[in-house]
């Protein structure tokens, strides 16, 4: 306690500083250098800081764009009821109204044809914000009803132009203009659904909207500056609910998205954060070395009167400056990364954002880096105080003196552990989660800590004196003391490991969806034909040479009461635990005789076929929606068809595999039960090419235009590209611990050279030849990046596995290629960085080397 | 008079695996203001220990050293530190310079540990006394040995010490270099009156001394006169 006192007023005293300065002559280039280990991981954070705060402003300026409207009402369905209507009517303001839902479109000019989302809107919506459009006039085109609006993606992939027509249902109107945004929403997931504007007035002959369509409809309501909507609308609440209405307000917009930011930028500076504390360990290890260099400068000072506290302020001052230096200059470059943030989250942000200088997120880079470059210097700079004045009169003296019981050393760790538990809670703000965190990332160093020492162990053994002397010289180099395995094993495996565990989980999602189950299954699929267009579309196929895997009815229903008690009476009990949009949904239910091979009974008696409707109906229910609406085998469950009350019970239950490319059902009805209600069909079948997708979707909506048709190949690439563009976000980030660990690799072969020198010096003036001597840094170099890679490719395997199977619940894959490109490239960079690190021992005679560098 | 240096039964074990091992047993000396001697003996007789103990650098199993009065070990380290700035000179046999600091910054260190602002124009004189006036911006690797020691020498005397330590001063030298050196050193000894505890295996070296003390095993074993130190004085006072 006494020394931590003298050592901070030492650091007020400006010969401490004068002496920190002239001691440092020699080694300034080296010490940047280890400075510069923190400066991108400083970078990542004051970039997230940065963007984060300029995000929260837009949403916070923008918060009326972000919704178009001051409040929103909507309604799963194609129309609203009287009753619906008569209490919208009620709220006043100005409304606008939009019905939105998914169907083909067909460009005549190219014979394209696409599933999109079609959005019929009326009225002046939005109200805050625009509908941009190219050219800006389209938009007045769709409110006069004499033209279309559509995404430059679909226009893009069909070769249309601004004039061209586009066929949506029976009507065909001329493309008005491109649309480029609509307040409140992104434009990065187009592709599952392009867009579709429409004029409100035309749908009406599109033939598109007929009973069981899955739709939404919404208004969207204006009031005069000033009016509390929100309070408005709660005070609304039950009369909301009672009509089955949801609404949305600014305010709520705000706070969803605020979280959802919120909940991205911590997501982004936890994985931030493993770039600032590889630095941190780069900087311990540089420090450790340097310090190891000014045992004897350390000695001869305290021999000639300097204090403990003296002595280790001294040191502590150089560490300080160099985190100053490193976290100012990353700072700096994290200010001007965060101007390309905002264009890497375009597509994941419903707002414009305008890059400025954040002087708040400046400042908390800084002193993130400063104190993690403290923190870490501290862990070498401890043993300082232990150096004894004896060291100055005896050369042998050992540095390690007792080391491992001194205290502070372990209050050393415990606050850098402590402080990564508090950075983790900080973040994910669960206890849970911070200390997770702090056990993952130090579980992560600590293995490849002890994989390092094992290889160090292994070569010990293994080395043998009849070995070629380049081989084992090299491989001595490994376990010798002032050995670099440690360090470069933790630094580069980090690296290796974060990088390809995010490249495996992607490609182990991309693969799971490429990969087909069996010839056997479908591919695509038609939906929404009506039973009158069941025959002709089964004669497209015919013709087309295609096979109709499934044919399968769909009914819509919705539920009407569960064990006797109806639904608004559950909806009114808070202590039912029934979700909402359980009880409210629209159900797509089907009958058949058989379970399909996507389902497994789990319980309860499979009921192939009922002889009468009139009875209570055994219905089978998947696991999920019974858990939801807290129902078992036996309970009676009441769905209303168009206004017709159908008594079931719960005969089984079912496990179904979602995954699968197939109709899949949370009801299903025996035989002989609904084929009486109207329902609509679902067709599966299986094209080869994506031309024959693209001749079928042609026909099929050239005869059939309200017919959908999404082929897989359609839902890989979406997939595929939204997968993209988050890895691309998440691999950006993890370029900064790829960046780090160079950093630290290039402190840690300069840092190695001066400790190597007199043993390459000597081998040299023993004889060595220069040949010689490189090829034993070569293959130490190789083999320190080959085994870092290799350890960093184990970890990444296990963390895909454990990530494949726990959280996705996918059967894990090995992809050789991936892992075969890391150990070349890894290996290679390691050997390059240390070669040119090694460059001046190389070329100059030993005793210039000799003279100017110890 | 006080004497500047008093050991009392000074005893140095270490505990290894075979056991206790005595290397330095009951040594007691005392040294007046301005006196020389030196401590002579084979290699791994204990004379570098028995230095360091005198000087406060290591901790005794056993016994007393005082210096000017002060019993070194009844304070901590950074109290036996701030005596050996006020009283202490240190002569080192491979000099121990620092190499990021030029010859006039090394010597300048001692003065500056006390606040002292005439650092600068003290540690130029002193360098000139050692024939060093025009190499102040040097830094040790662009010196000679000779030199090297030489900084040292003037380094060792900025404080005005009350005593000087020096562990084989010329060890590290040839003999024409070690010949300058040792005159350097007595000449500086004499103008400063600074006590000198020299510790070397060149016997003709400690003759220059007015005691020698012979240890063996660890035990002081007889004490001489000089024979040379009045040559060493009067060569000095020349």
């Amino acid at each position: 306690m006494k020394q931590m006192l003298e050592t901070i007023l030492h650091l007020f005293r400006a010969w401490t500083w004068q002496m920190a300065w002239r001691d440092s002559r020699r080694s300034r280039r080296r010490l940047l250098l280890y400075a510069a280990s923190i400066v991108l991981g400083v970078a990542a954070l004051t970039a997230i800081a940065s963007s984060g705060r300029q995000m929260q402003r837009a949403i916070d300026e923008q918060s009326k764009a972000l919704l178009g409207a001051d409040l929103v009402v909507s309604a799963r369905d194609a129309g609203l009821t009287p009753a619906q209507e008569s209490f919208l009517k009620t709220l006043g303001g100005e409304q606008a109204r939009e019905i939105s839902f998914a169907s083909m479109v067909y460009f005549p000019k190219s014979e394209g044809t696409r599933l999109v989302q079609v959005r019929a809107l009326a009225g002046g919506f939005p109200f805050y914000g625009e509908l941009e459009t190219s050219p800006s006039s389209a938009v007045d085109a769709l409110r006069n009803g004499t033209g279309a609006l559509v995404e430059q993606n679909l226009m893009d992939v069909f070769g249309a132009k601004v004039g061209d027509d586009v066929k949506v249902g029976d009507i065909t109107l001329p493309i008005a203009g491109v649309l480029s945004r609509v307040p409140g929403e992104t434009m990065g997931f187009a592709t599952i659904a392009p867009r579709v504007y429409v004029p409100f007035n035309s749908l009406a002959n599109s033939g598109l909207l007929s009973e069981g369509t899955l739709a939404r409809y919404k208004v969207y309501f204006k009031f005069d500056y000033n009016f509390d909507v929100e309070t408005f609308a709660d005070a609304r609440r039950p009369e909301f609910r009672r009509l089955q209405l949801s609404y949305d307000t600014v305010q709520e917009r705000q706070r969803d998205l605020g979280r959802a930011l919120e909940n991205m930028m911590r997501f982004l500076n936890l994985i931030g954060f493993v770039a600032l504390l590889l630095g941190g360990v780069g900087v311990a290890s540089g420090i450790h070395v340097h310090m190891k260099q000014k045992l004897a400068t350390i000695a001869t000072l305290r021999c000639l009167g300097t204090s403990v506290g003296q002595s280790f302020a001294v040191y502590l001052a150089q560490a300080a400056a160099l985190g100053m230096i490193g976290a100012v200059a990353g700072a700096v470059i994290g200010t001007v990364v965060q101007y390309f943030i905002p264009s890497l989250l375009a597509d994941f942000i419903p707002f414009a954002i305008e890059p400025a200088v954040s002087w708040k997120g400046l400042w908390s880079g800084i002193w993130m880096g400063f104190l993690i470059c403290i923190l870490f210097a501290l862990l070498p700079l401890i043993p300082v105080r232990k150096i004894p004045p004896l060291a100055a009169l005896r050369s042998a003296f050992s540095d390690d003196n007792g080391m491992r019981r001194d205290p502070l050393l372990w209050l050393g760790y415990a606050v850098v552990i402590a402080g990564l538990v508090a950075f983790g809670i900080l973040q994910s703000r669960r206890w849970q989660h911070g200390v997770g965190y702090a056990v993952g990332i130090v579980g992560a160093f600590a293995m490849l800590a002890f994989v390092a020492w094992m290889i160090s162990f292994v070569m010990r053994k293994v080395v043998s004196s009849s070995w070629p002397f380049v081989i084992r010289q090299g491989l001595s180099n490994l376990y010798r003391p002032n050995n670099r395995t440690v360090l470069l094993m933790v630094s580069l495996g980090m690296g290796t490991f974060l990088v390809l565990t995010l490249y495996l989980v992607q490609m182990n999602l991309l693969g799971e969806l490429l990969r087909p189950k069996s010839d056997k299954d479908g591919n695509a699929v038609l939906f929404d034909i009506q039973p009158d267009q069941r025959e002709g579309v089964r004669a497209i196929l015919k013709s087309q040479e295609l096979p109709v895997i499934e044919d399968v009815p769909m009914v819509s229903m919705r539920l009407k009461s569960i064990k006797g008690r109806t639904v608004e009476e559950i909806r009114k009990d808070p202590r039912s635990g029934i979700r909402g949009w359980a009880l409210a949904r629209e159900y797509r239910s089907t009958y058949r005789g058989e379970l399909a091979p996507t389902e497994k009974l789990l319980s309860g008696t499979w009921h192939e076929r009922v002889d009468s409707a009139d009875e209570s109906i055994p219905v089978s229910l998947e696991r999920g929606i019974a858990e939801n609406l807290k129902v078992g085998l036996g309970d009676e469950i009441v769905f209303d068809i168009q206004g017709v009350p159908v008594v079931t019970h719960v005969a089984s239950l079912r496990e179904v595999d979602w995954r699968r490319l197939s109709p899949n059902f949370f009801v299903v009805f025996p035989r002989g039960s609904i084929e009486d209600a109207p329902a609509m069909h679902m067709m599966l079948t299986r094209v080869e090419t994506s031309e024959q997708s693209a001749r079928l979707q042609r026909e099929v909506v050239r005869q059939f235009p309200n017919v959908s048709a999404a082929d897989l190949s359609l839902i890989l690439q979406t997939v595929s590209s939204v997968l993209d563009k988050i890895s691309f976000v998440v691999r950006f980030m993890a370029l900064f611990t790829v960046g780090t660990g160079l950093i630290v690799l290039g402190g840690t072969i300069v840092s190695g050279r001066y400790q190597r020198l007199r043993e390459s010096i000597l081998l040299r003036t023993l004889g060595a030849s220069r040949k010689q001597v490189l090829q034993v840094l070569m293959v130490e170099y190789v083999l320190l990046g080959a085994l870092a890679a290799l350890t960093g490719i184990v970890f990444a395997v296990g963390a895909n596995w454990a990530l494949a199977s726990v959280v996705f619940d996918l059967k894990p894959r090995i992809y050789p290629m991936p892992m075969l490109i890391t150990i070349a490239s890894v290996s290679s960079l390691t050997l390059i960085f240390g070669l040119l690190g090694n460059r001046t021992l190389l070329n100059r005679p030993p005793l210039e080397v000799l003279r100017a560098e110890v | 008079m006080t004497p500047i240096l008093e050991v009392q039964k000074l005893t140095k074990s270490y505990q290894t695996e075979a056991g206790s091992l005595t290397v330095l047993k009951e040594i007691s000396l005392e040294i007046q203001p301005g006196a020389t001697c030196s401590i002579v003996g084979p290699s791994g007789s204990g004379k570098t220990t028995l230095l360091g103990l005198c000087a406060g650098l290591d901790v005794p199993s056993g016994g007393t050293v005082r210096l000017d009065g002060r019993d070194l070990y009844s304070v901590d380290e950074d109290g036996r530190a701030r005596i050996r700035r006020e009283l202490v000179g240190f002569v080192f046999q491979n000099f121990q310079l620092i190499p990021t600091l030029t010859a006039l910054e090394n010597v300048m260190i001692p003065l500056e540990l006390q606040g002292n602002r005439d650092a600068k124009a003290r540690a130029l004189q002193l360098l000139e006394k050692v024939g060093l006036a025009d190499r102040p911006g040097h830094y040790p690797a662009q010196l000679s040995g000779g030199e090297q020691q030489r900084v040292a020498l003037a380094r060792a005397f900025m404080n005005r010490p009350r005593i000087l330590f020096a562990d084989e001063p010329t060890g590290n030298l040839d003999a024409e270099t070690a010949d300058h050196v040792v005159q350097v050193l007595f000449e500086l000894n004499a103008s400063f009156q600074t006590a000198l505890v020299l510790v070397t295996h060149n016997l003709e070296l400690a003759q220059l001394t007015q005691r020698i003390f012979k240890l063996h095993r660890g035990a002081l074993v007889s004490e001489e006169q000089g024979k040379l130190a009045n040559q060493a004085l009067s060569g000095a006072a020349s």
